[in-house]
């Protein structure tokens, strides 16, 4: 799509075609002759994983319809027939349901490229903000794609998570009956839910052919974060990306394929078995995993509507992050202090998942109990380590990338994208080279 | 310039307000309760409006320690006595949602002696007043009126 046309039409009916229809030249220019920088390493694999989600996803997901009931009375049922009775309904219904983590899976390792890399930086802004818009239209079909089969666990998540509007000051109460169409979760909220969970996935599939075309005007990012400045540093999709991204999606189907096949519940609820009962939440109520972080961040405020806003804080604050981030140099790779903060913010994030599994008010460190007990919950609870993770967080996005971008030394960058491996690396700049090679 | 927009909006209005609930959702009646089921102590949910509701036959010392706190520091003061119907302080009815974001609390857990919201963590004291936790205010007492003393209607 970027620079020059070189796709070349053999034979006479592609001649044709392509004086009406330049779709194989579309083809060609974006899948096959599309100059890729030539030090991708293997985190730069994730755009085709996401992709292979997307398309499988989509293709259980109709089938999944021709066989469901959207109905309180009876999608419990339908998807227990699903199970038993469809043929190979448990194999479709398996893949949807752990499709979901591994589109998820694929998706975080995908921003924290982006995040390590400083994918978001100019001129990619526009590329980061489509793909942050994606995660957002993800989040919310996985959320009602979960209510649907109107289990325990979907039924409260719906109260849940539709509850958080009603946070909202005056208004809130009004837009809660009209989002869930009465006083309580019920039919008409599963129906409207299950007419969205079929739409959203194809605006994803919009906004992803969005992000693939701002992908081809400004390019890829490269592990050095310095743009490609010759043919020397550039290699063509086709083999080189076509044949890796293939071996990458095989690996990713083998680990797709263990949680079908061997622990396909492993990653739901054992509630989510017993059919909805607006009387009984259930004793431990937990969102799927990929939601954890964020509903710990939510826990972790003790004010309802600052909880709530604390929650999509979280999210938003990524749309501001190619603003936020005020270093010169893109890949962190030669930013010995962001690194340091990078890492942190990893764990932490990792800190908060393990947050929202837990109840907020057991303690972290079994039999210590601190005395000290600030906004009423003791100092050794998973609330006030999940208010500590959530700090650092923010600070991370608004605190510390402002500032490090001003305070930071960072190290040499390679002149180009080919010169760390094509010079020697006596002759090369000391440190930038050497490290970018055991990195790499 | 005014025309279009009110037309615009006439043409919005009814996809937006479809979403509202229906003529029969909203048509829910009220409902009655027999009363007399409910031992001392016991609590018992019933549905009503899609949602549970909590009756409870508090003990004499329930209610004493709902009234002994009347004064405590709450996030949403309000005395015992203005959650009951006069002369039938025993009987504590509220919406049984959590006001956090509306998960059903659990009777008898929490440290106040009244409900525990497994979600958050909200704990709700004898007279279903927020103690501790998120949520923001007290369980909703509904409209109720005792039609006799073992009947009422809700709603």
């Amino acid at each position: 799509m970027s620079g020059h046309s070189t796709y070349e039409p053999k034979t006479g009916i592609e001649r044709w075609l392509d004086a009406r229809l330049p779709i194989v030249r579309l083809g060609y220019d974006s899948f096959v002759d599309y100059p890729t920088p030539r030090n991708l390493n293997y985190w730069w694999t994730f755009g085709g994983i996401l992709s292979l989600c997307l398309a499988s996803q989509l293709i259980t997901g109709i089938i999944l319809v021709m066989h469901y009931t959207p109905s309180a009375d009876h999608a419990f049922a339908s998807v227990e027939h699903i199970m038993r009775d469809v043929n190979y309904g448990w194999l479709l219904r398996y893949t949807h349901a752990n499709g979901a983590s591994m589109f998820f899976i694929a998706v975080y390792l995908h921003m924290f490229r982006g995040l390590y890399y400083g994918s978001y930086k100019p001129p990619r802004e526009v590329l980061w903000i489509l793909g942050c818009v994606i995660y957002l239209l993800m989040m919310a079909t996985a959320f009602m794609g979960y209510v649907l089969p109107w289990g325990q666990m979907s039924f409260h998540g719906a109260v849940v998570i539709t509850n958080i509007i009603g946070a909202i000051p005056v208004i809130g109460g009004p837009i809660l009956t009209w989002l869930q169409g009465g006083f309580a979760v019920d039919n008409a909220t599963l129906n409207r839910f299950f007419s969205l969970h079929y739409l959203l996935p194809f605006m994803i599939a919009g906004v992803v052919i969005l992000h693939i075309w701002a992908l081809h005007v400004v390019g890829q990012n490269n592990p050095t974060g310095i743009d490609p400045k010759s043919k020397h540093d550039t290699l063509p999709f086709t083999p080189y990306a076509t044949v890796k991204d293939g071996f990458a999606m095989s690996v990713f189907l083998i680990l797709f394929a263990v949680f079908v096949f061997y622990m396909p519940n492993a990653l739901g609820h054992a509630d989510n078995y017993i059919e909805a009962n607006p009387l009984v939440t259930p004793s431990h109520i937990v969102p799927e995993w990929y939601f954890l972080p964020f509903y710990a961040i939510l826990r972790a405020v003790p004010d309802k509507v600052m909880g709530v806003l604390a929650m999509f804080g979280a999210i938003g604050v990524l749309f501001a992050l190619p603003w936020l981030d005020t270093s010169k140099v893109r890949s962190m790779r030669y930013r010995p202090m962001a690194k340091l903060y990078f890492i942190i913010l990893l764990v932490v994030c990792v800190i908060l998942g393990f947050c929202g599994a837990k109840l907020p008010d057991d303690q972290v460190i079994p039999g210590l109990v601190t005395g000290i007990t600030p906004l009423d919950n003791d100092l050794n609870s998973w609330v006030w380590l999940s208010r500590l993770a959530t700090a650092y967080y923010f600070a991370y996005f608004v605190v510390i990338m402002p500032l490090l971008g001003l305070i930071e030394t960072p190290l040499p960058t390679p002149e180009t994208i080919a010169s760390p491996a094509l010079s020697h690396p006596a002759t090369t700049p000391a440190g930038a080279t050497a490290d970018a090679e055991k990195k790499g | 310039m005014t025309a279009a927009a009110g037309g615009a909006v006439a043409v919005v209005w009814p996809f937006i307000d479809q979403m509202n609930p229906a003529a029969d959702t909203l048509a829910l009646a009220s409902i009655e309760f027999d009363l007399s089921k409910v031992v001392e102590g016991q609590q018992v949910v019933i549905k009503w409006r899609g949602k549970p509701v909590f009756v409870r036959n508090r003990t004499p010392k329930e209610v004493a320690a709902a009234v002994k706190d009347d004064s405590a520091s709450m996030k949403d003061p309000q005395k015992d006595a203005e959650r009951v119907k006069p002369g039938h302080a025993n009987w504590l009815i509220v919406g049984g949602n959590c006001t956090h974001l509306g998960c059903v609390p659990t009777f008898g857990g929490g440290d106040y002696g009244g409900w525990f919201c497994p979600c958050h963590g909200s704990v709700y004291d004898t007279s279903g007043r927020i103690r501790k936790g998120p949520a923001p205010k007290n369980l909703v007492v509904p409209d109720y009126a005792f039609l006799s003393d073992t009947k009422v209607k809700i709603g």
